[in-house]
């Protein structure tokens, strides 16, 4: 589902590499009014109600679960602590675990982290190449049927994901690949249909004289590829690989499905079957809430490295 | 719009281009790059005959069969489309996704555009962005647990609040009347600074120089946003609130980790139906059924949005 979100929000494009922060001038001199002050309080609101969620997981995460029935209110633990995050990473013996408000079953988000990042790093990385590649070959190269076969690629974008995922899980399922890496990244690893698009797009639109020059001097059509246009490209690729990676990071439904054991298990599978193997009446919410926790931080780590592109990245890959 | 076309041609009809980029057109003419373009894509070609085209026609086939993964499918005909019509369960869930839809949409795009508006006149500052981003970035799987905590009848945030205001407690998730509504508000939260970002993206291809000479002229921001900003943001606005709603369609994740399609059904989302006829229920041949239905019914909208890109590039191009 979260891939329909990314895919179907960004099925709309056309690159632009303008950056239209940059011709923005500086406001007319700004005045200090009350409408002004009310406009800046709404903002900042609207900042704290977007964050404040994320402050009381972590607040939640540090906070034994003994505690939780008499300190659920305050806005600091009151007794700090960061045994629920030791024992979520699996790094507490299953005693320590038990006496710290865990369920007993075996967790090791530890393992799950890496799985998840294996999964979205996988996904971006190829996914990426192998659409740049066909985007290219549709934007540059002559073959009979080109127009044809892009039309077909493009009107996959039509057929919403559950309708592919219940024959795909089938499939996988007859492959014996169920529970197998193989399995989780096959639908998603070669191709989306909008990342073609969006790259073709963009080839379209760098001037030819460049590859020209290389075609010349002998290098071939693959040559081209990889010494002239992948570094000429940058921006667009890194734009479509940041998106692939935000939406596996966020995929649920299929690595549910395929990949629920131990080994292959992602960070938000781990999460939803947490949350059932947790007690209805009395659930482990500071253990739920140091997963949770674990999942955001590779998403701040995301945001420090590369926020802006990210942020920019939305400029034209949202709408043009 | 301005700075992109420079660098981003309007999309050209597929075939021929020859005049784009006016250079020397000589050695172009007899090329066939038949082998290296097998080449370049047969990795999509492959990903794309196995697990999009040969799992639509299985999808549409199964459809039409009483498959149940365990033995193999039976051609049933039109049989599943005649239970459908008289399935309550699935009249609810088409229902029940509505409400979802119009709640979750509606308070999603007029915030956002509240928000986008209340950017562009006030600020260009990226980490504001980045952080009003950090929601959609986060698993939607994340999000349904922190707020399934914060909203906890007992001991979540929220009902601490409203029992220090002297307000009754609730149990959100729990109410049938209030679960649904609840469900879409936590995903407005989630997305809604995702859509500020696109409509903000919108509004900086609003040349700046009509905001200078509205202000000259006396006009206040009322005037500049009502006559301005909307009118010019239209077609984005169009475009934004289309793909938002096919996406909203496809709710899932959230209500697999909060309600579970209850209490009594109240929140029982065709996805979530489709989830549980599928999965739990084995009735694979039933659950294509209703994914052709919702894929009919994203195929209009998408064809929706298709118009409105075609429409906003003759628009603004």
């Amino acid at each position: 589902m979260s891939r329909t979100t990314t895919a179907t929000t960004t099925a709309a494009t056309t690159p632009a590499i303008g950056r239209s922060d940059l011709r923005t001038k500086r406001r007319t001199p700004t005045r200090i009014s009350p409408a002004r002050i009310a406009a800046w309080t709404v903002l900042v609101l609207a900042l704290a109600a977007t964050l404040f969620p994320f402050y009381w997981m972590v607040r939640t995460a540090l906070t034994p679960a003994g505690d939780l029935y008499t300190d659920s209110a305050g806005l600091v633990p009151d007794h700090p602590t960061l045994v629920n995050f030791l024992r979520v990473l699996g790094l507490t013996s299953q005693e320590e675990a038990v006496a710290a408000g865990g369920s007993g079953a075996q967790v090791d988000f530890l393992r799950y982290l890496l799985n998840s990042v294996v999964y979205s790093g996988l996904i971006a990385t190829f996914q990426t190449l192998f659409c740049a590649m066909a985007g290219y070959a549709f934007a540059r190269l002559r073959f009979p049927g080109r127009d044809a076969v892009f039309g077909i690629l493009i009107a996959a974008l039509m057929v919403p994901p559950i309708f592919t995922l219940l024959p795909n899980f089938v499939l996988v399922k007859n492959l014996g690949w169920l529970g197998t890496f193989a399995g989780m990244v096959a639908p998603s690893i070669l191709m989306t249909p909008f990342a073609v698009f969006f790259l073709r797009q963009f080839f379209l639109s760098i001037p030819r004289e460049v590859e020209e020059a290389a075609v010349l001097d002998g290098v071939g059509a693959w040559g081209v590829f990889w010494r002239v246009v992948l570094p000429m490209s940058r921006g667009p690729l890194i734009t479509i690989g940041l998106t692939t990676t935000v939406w596996a990071w966020k995929d649920y439904l299929w690595p549910l499905l395929t990949g629920r054991d131990e080994e292959t298990r992602l960070l938000t599978v781990a999460l939803g079957i947490f949350q059932q193997q947790s007690p209805n009446t009395n659930p482990d919410w500071t253990g739920l809430m140091a997963g949770s926790t674990l999942s955001v931080l590779p998403v701040l780590l995301l945001l420090l490295l590369v926020g802006r592109r990210l942020v920019e990245s939305l400029n034209f890959t949202g709408i043009k | 719009m301005g700075a992109n076309t420079a660098v981003a041609p309007p999309h050209k009809s597929n075939g021929i281009r020859t005049g784009e980029a006016a250079g020397p057109e000589k050695p172009r003419r007899p090329r066939d790059d038949r082998k290296a373009a097998w080449l370049f894509l047969a990795p999509v070609l492959v990903g794309f005959a196995l697990f999009y085209a040969y799992p639509t026609l299985r999808g549409v086939y199964y459809s039409l069969t009483d498959y149940n993964m365990l033995a193999p499918p039976n051609f049933t005909g039109a049989e599943n489309y005649q239970q459908l019509i008289g399935d309550e369960q699935f009249w609810n869930a088409l229902r029940v996704t509505g409400y979802y839809v119009v709640l979750n949409i509606g308070s999603q795009i007029l915030l956002a555009l509240i928000l986008a508006t209340l950017m562009h006149r006030l600020t260009r500052s990226v980490a504001l962005r980045a952080l009003l981003l950090v929601p959609w970035l986060v698993p939607n799987v994340t999000v349904g647990l922190v707020w399934l905590w914060l909203l906890d009848a007992n001991l979540g945030f929220v009902n601490h609040m409203l029992d220090a205001l002297g307000m009754e407690t609730t149990s959100f998730f729990n109410s049938p009347s209030l679960a649904m509504p609840t469900v879409a508000l936590v995903n407005t939260w989630a997305y809604t600074g995702y859509t500020a970002l696109l409509l903000y993206a919108g509004m900086l291809q609003v040349p700046q120089h009509l905001y200078e000479s509205a202000s000259l002229d006396g006009a206040g921001e009322w005037r500049m946003f009502s006559r301005i900003t909307l009118p010019l943001l239209r077609p984005v606005l169009a475009l934004v609130l289309v793909v938002s709603l096919i996406g909203s369609f496809q709710i899932f994740d959230t209500i697999a980790v909060t309600t579970k399609g209850g209490p009594v059904s109240a929140t029982r989302v065709i996805y979530y139906y489709i989830y549980e006829q599928a999965f739990t229920q084995f009735h694979m041949g039933y659950a294509s059924a209703i994914a052709v239905v919702l894929a009919l019914l994203l195929g209009v909208l998408t064809a929706v949005q298709m118009r409105l890109l075609r429409a906003s590039r003759s628009d603004l191009a």
